[in-house]
Formats: structure tokens, sequence, C-alpha cells
């Protein structure tokens, strides 16, 4: 069960490249462990610190201007190879509650919404455009991203639809146990092992 | 009834709801289980006080952390040991079948699936690990998961998945001598680049697929999701039956029979299409390496690094310095000729025997170059035993390999197996992104016997130009 996403304001921290992956969200030297929690210390930790251990001030989420940041505001693909949702979970425990970006890799937006973490696609220069403002603003910037409305905005004049299956939606608004959700009906999957045994 | 493709045939077989707001509820055939990714959908159960509703279609292996030395010796890193008793525990408690460090066929995950015959044409198999993809030579729908999926899987043996989009990749042609199934893949994904396949399942098809033996036709599929599908499939044929025939989990006698002839409609009707097409010539396919880091980021080896100011665009430009700067490399410099430090034979793209024989013809008789640390991993501890039968292990080792146990190993380095910082490394495995076998460590992907030459001549060479032994 998660929390359930309505809508949330908050800062934006602006990482923009493209084909963010995976292994650059949470490196495999954290992957051990075998709990869902203790990740986001570890967020992005090749790009954060530096190899003697101290934060590498030139990365963008260590800016002043990024603390506290809670959308994530990034290139497409993001989240691209391995299938690890030690990503997510690294994510949302630094503080993520949405990611706005043009594209997404097919697991990793399946593994946002099942962590309430909503995976905002904006068109690409519409991400351009919130560049352009968040570099504006000096990095003092804030966005609203409305889960019901399926929109993201500024407040000061940036407005825009994003699309977000009905399902995924719903779950996200919820903060739905898919699990629960299937069993529900669970007499579907009883039918189709009958018929799967009979084969 | 409407032209299907391959997809569409195994989709609808598979959809036991659909659900009003987009998404279906499919069965799964088989989930294949490691020990990273499943721990907190364990624990998930647990606390829910859920079930494994079938443990007989759930089978489960290490293979992410497990050491590739020796086997005897206790795993030294406790949180590695403490993840592989995790699943053990796991195994014991759903009462799920475990191939574990002690077992001789133990081995990654998509190198024992279809080694052991549970891999079968049509069905849907899903796994915590995105290289799933593997499982779709035999003409399975098999794709990668997270943990919250895994954990539903175990509940409910279905997968909520909205039903993706097709493109077909139709390769056609002969391959030259000295260029693999790595190098096809390779030159797709540079092609289409690392999400020009999001959204999609690849279909895999014309002549050169066709003439693909089955290991081959694997190391292709691996590689779908490096162009973003989260799937890739290839219409079983005589060559599929030919391998599965035996096998130890496929079926025997009638049911043996019975299988062949369902599998033999799984092909796509003359008619169907597919949401979108892309062509490649196999002939025209060079041995691919790439030089940055991302998959996409590929050349033939005949080839030289870009420059970033002739990019198209400013965003292009700057992540092709970025990667060139992690690289270590000036825009122009020739890729044949590149030093290297470290060579990796493994992965479950190229780990399989046919990988190891092809490898060791580029080998035999020669030595590794000084200074040049070289390994070979082998996919399963199955595929090490067959090595050592046909000595290709003396080889290897005679030329100054390191021969290891089976494991995920240093495609991800998440045992002891890494990179050091600023370390060139010649690898099969999957995955170039930064620091991906250790942190700052330089990969470079090819093919087997393309590493394997690198290895000798201790710099990234042209294998068309080298006499292959055939072993």
């Amino acid at each position: 069960m998660n929390e359930p996403f309505l809508r949330h304001t908050g800062r934006v921290a602006a990482l923009p490249r493209a084909d963010v992956d995976t292994d650059q969200i949470i490196p495999k030297q954290f992957l051990k462990r075998v709990e869902r929690s203790g990740f986001g210390p570890a967020l992005f930790h090749d790009w954060r610190f530096r190899p003697d251990g101290n934060l590498n001030l030139d990365f963008e989420l260590n800016r002043p201007a990024a603390q506290g940041a809670s959308i994530l505001l990034t290139g497409a693909n993001f989240g691209c190879g391995s299938s690890r949702e030690h990503a997510v979970w690294a994510l949302r425990e630094y503080g993520f509650r949405a990611i706005v970006a043009p594209s997404f890799a097919d697991i990793f937006f399946a593994n946002c919404c099942q962590n309430g973490v909503v995976p905002a696609r904006l068109l690409e220069q519409e991400v351009a455009e919130l560049f352009r403002r968040h570099a504006a603003a000096g990095g003092d910037y804030r966005l609203t991203v409305d889960l019901e409305q399926q929109r993201v905005s500024d407040g000061l004049g940036f407005s825009t639809a994003f699309a977000l299956e009905p399902y995924r939606r719903e779950m996200l608004l919820r903060g739905l146990d898919e699990i629960g959700r299937t069993l529900l009906v669970a007499d579907r999957i009883e039918a189709y092992e009958r018929g799967r045994e009979a084969l | 009834m409407m032209p299907r493709t391959l997809f569409e045939k195994v989709w609808d077989a598979h959809v036991v709801h659909q659900f009003a707001e987009g998404p279906a509820l499919l069965y799964v055939d088989l989930q294949l289980v490691h020990e990273v990714t499943s721990p907190q959908a364990f624990e998930g159960l647990r606390q829910a006080g859920r079930r494994v509703r079938r443990p007989d279609l759930t089978v489960a292996t290490v293979d992410h952390n497990v050491p590739t030395g020796d086997r005897a010796s206790p795993i030294a890193d406790p949180v590695a040991a403490r993840q592989l008793d995790a699943l053990a525990g796991n195994a014991r408690e759903f009462g799920i079948e475990l191939f574990d460090l002690r077992s001789p066929q133990q081995g990654i995950v998509h190198v024992i699936g279809p080694e052991l015959g549970l891999t079968q044409p049509g069905m849907v198999i899903v796994c915590g690990d995105s290289h799933t993809a593997t499982h779709g030579a035999f003409g399975a729908l098999a794709l990668g998961i997270g943990t919250s999926e895994v954990e539903h899987v175990l509940a409910t043996q279905c997968l909520v998945w909205s039903k993706p989009r097709t493109m077909e990749a139709r390769v056609t042609g002969r391959l030259a001598r000295g260029v693999t199934a790595k190098d096809l893949i390779l030159a797709l994904i540079g092609r289409i680049g690392t999400a020009g396949a999001a959204g999609h399942v690849i279909e895999y098809a014309g002549d050169a697929i066709r003439a693909l033996s089955m290991e081959a036709r694997m190391t292709v599929c691996n590689m779908s999701i490096e162009a973003g599908a989260r799937a890739g499939m290839i219409a079983p044929d005589e060559t599929t039956f030919a391998y599965l025939a035996g096998r130890p989990r496929a079926p025997r006698g009638a049911a043996w029979a019975r299988a062949v002839e369902r599998w033999r409609q799984l092909r796509t009707d003359s008619g169907a299409t597919y949401d979108r097409r892309v062509e490649l010539d196999a002939a025209a396919v060079a041995p691919h390496v790439t030089w940055g880091t991302t998959p996409g980021m590929v050349a033939a080896v005949t080839d030289r690094v870009p420059d970033p100011a002739d990019c198209a665009s400013e965003a292009e430009r700057q992540a092709v310095a970025r990667a060139l700067e992690y690289m270590g490399l000036a825009p122009g410099t020739p890729l044949a000729g590149l030093p290297i430090d470290r060579v990796f034979l493994g992965s479950c793209t190229n780990a399989r025997i046919e990988d190891l024989r092809a490898a060791a013809g580029a080998v035999r008789g020669r030595r590794v170059a000084a200074g040049v640390r070289a390994m070979v991993v082998p996919g399963s501890q199955q595929v090490k035993a067959q090595a050592e039968r046909e000595g290709l292990d003396r080889v290897f080792r005679e030329a100054g390999f390191e021969w290891r146990n089976a494991g995920c190993s240093m495609c991800l380095g998440m045992n002891a197996d890494v990179l050091q910082s600023g370390e060139r490394c010649a690898s099969t495995s999957n995955r170039n992104f930064e620091g991906r076998q250790g942190r700052g460590g330089r990969t470079h992907l090819m093919s087997p016997p393309m590493a394997a030459a690198a290895a000798v001549a201790g710099r990234l060479v042209d294998v068309r130009d080298w006499e292959l032994a055939t072993l």
C-alpha cells in the first residue's frame, strides 16, 4: 500500500541529460540489501560522491537550490537498463514524489507506478521550456504535479497536460495494492488454469 | 480470423482478464527467480500472509552476486551471503525449486532456463531481470519485471501489462566470417537507438535470423532491452525443436509430438502487420565495438570514435562529449588498435558453449598479451563442464586466461570481479554504462571472438583479419 498521490507541489531538481540508466540511479554495490529501504543515501552514488567519499559539488543534485527537491526534471529515456526496482526505492526515499521527462524506459515506468512515484511524460519542447525556467530562476523553482487533473504547472504561466493510463492513474491516486486488486478476479485465474491444465 | 503476429498469438493465448481501464491480466507459465530482485517480494508475501500460487511454475537460481572463484570456501562478502541465504530460506518456505551454489545445474538464470528445457515456445516467462528477453529466442514472450511485479506474479501467477506495440526487425543476407549475432544486435541498436523500440516487442525475422543457431538467437533477443524493448521474439522452427528435444524439462513421447504440433502454429501469419518495421542487411555488418557509455554508442571496428563537433544537436553533442571524457577517448581515434587492460568473456549475452568455442578459436596456440588480465566466466556450471569435456578450458588456461565458475560476474560487478578505475575492458557483456563493471571502468562491448582476439593482441583488432581455429 502506497500513500495516495493526488497532487504534489515541490522544489525541482534538474538533471538535463538523456538515457540516465538505473546503474547510475543506484549502483550495483548497493543491491545486496534484502529490504526495500536503505537505498536513499546511495541514490546516484557515483555521481553524488567523489571516489574519496566527499560530495561532488558539481553534480546537479548537490547544488544548494536542489536541496529538499521532490520533483526530478530530466531527459528522455530516463531509467533505462536494469529492471532493479531499487532505483525507484532510492528516488522515493531520497524524497522524490514525481519525475518529469520526455520519456521513460518501460520497466522503470511500471516500477514508479508500483511505488507511488508519478512519472509525468511531457513533450520534448515542454521539458526544454521547464529546463529554461528552472535555469532562469537560478534553480529556485517549483512545480505542481496534479494527478487528478493530469497537469504539470508552475503557477507562473506554464501549465500542460500529461497522459497516464487510467489503470495506473487510479492505482496512484488511491495508493492501491495491485495484488489485492488482481485477486478480485481470482475466479478468472482459476478458470484460466482449468483450461490450461486441460491442454 | 484476422492474420496475427507471433506476439499477438502468444498474448491472446494468455489473457486471463482485460481491465476496462487498459491493461490485461496475463497468465505466466514460468517465473525465474534470483537472489537480488526477489527478497523484498517474498517479504511482501509474508507480511500479507500470502502464498506462492504456483511454486511448480517457479524456479530459482543464484547468479548475480555469487563469487566465481573457489566454491569450496565460504563467501567472503557477508551482505552477499545474507542475500543467498535469504533466497535459500524463501525457496524452502514457499516450496520453490532452487539451483544453488552446490548444484551442477547452477548458472545465470537466462542460461539455465533454456539449457534445462524450462524455456519453451509460446510461454509467457518473467524474471526480475531485464535480460529475460533472452528466452524470446524460443518464441516465448519473455520480459523483465520489477520486484513488485515479481511479488504479484508469485501471489497470482499473473502479470498486469498494457499491450505493447510491435516492431519487426527483418535481417536478410549472410553474416561474413568472423561476424556474429552480437554484431547484428549491436548494429541494430546503433541504428535505432537505445530507446528505439521502447513500448514495443520486437520480432526478429528474415533469412539471416533463420540461419542462426539457438544460442546465437538468444544473444540477439537478450539485448532487445538495450534497444528499449521489454521483449524480443523469434518464431520457433526446426532449429528450436532440435535444441529442445531431450532436454530434462522438455515434454517427452506423445506429449512432445503434441507440443511440436502446437509450436508450429507460432509464427506470424502472412498479411499480419506490425506497428513498425526496420530492416538490416547482415552481409553489410562488420564486427561492432561500443565506444561510449550506452550500447547505442557503437560503431564498426574499422571506424573511428566520433567527434562531438559533428553531432546534429546540442544535446547529442553534450552526451557524446561526456561519454568520451568518461571513456578517456579523443575524437577521431581509430577503434582498432585501442589498447586494453582487461578482457571479460561471460554474461547471459555471450557465455554459452558456442561463444566459448568461438572465443577459443581466436585464442588457440596464442598467449594473452603481457599486462592484460583476461577471464572466462561460463554461463552455467553445465556450460563449464561441457567446455572442459571439449578441452576448451585448457586452450584458455594455456593462453593465460582465468577459468572461473558460473555467474553474472563482471557483467555487473556485484561480486569481487570488477574493473579498477581507468581500466579499459573488452567485454562480451551487454551494458557499457558508466561504472557498470566497476567505478571508473571503461567497457567496450563486442563479440566473443573479438574479445578473445583483443586479449591476445592487447588491443582492439578486426577479427576478420585473424586466422580462426575451428574448435
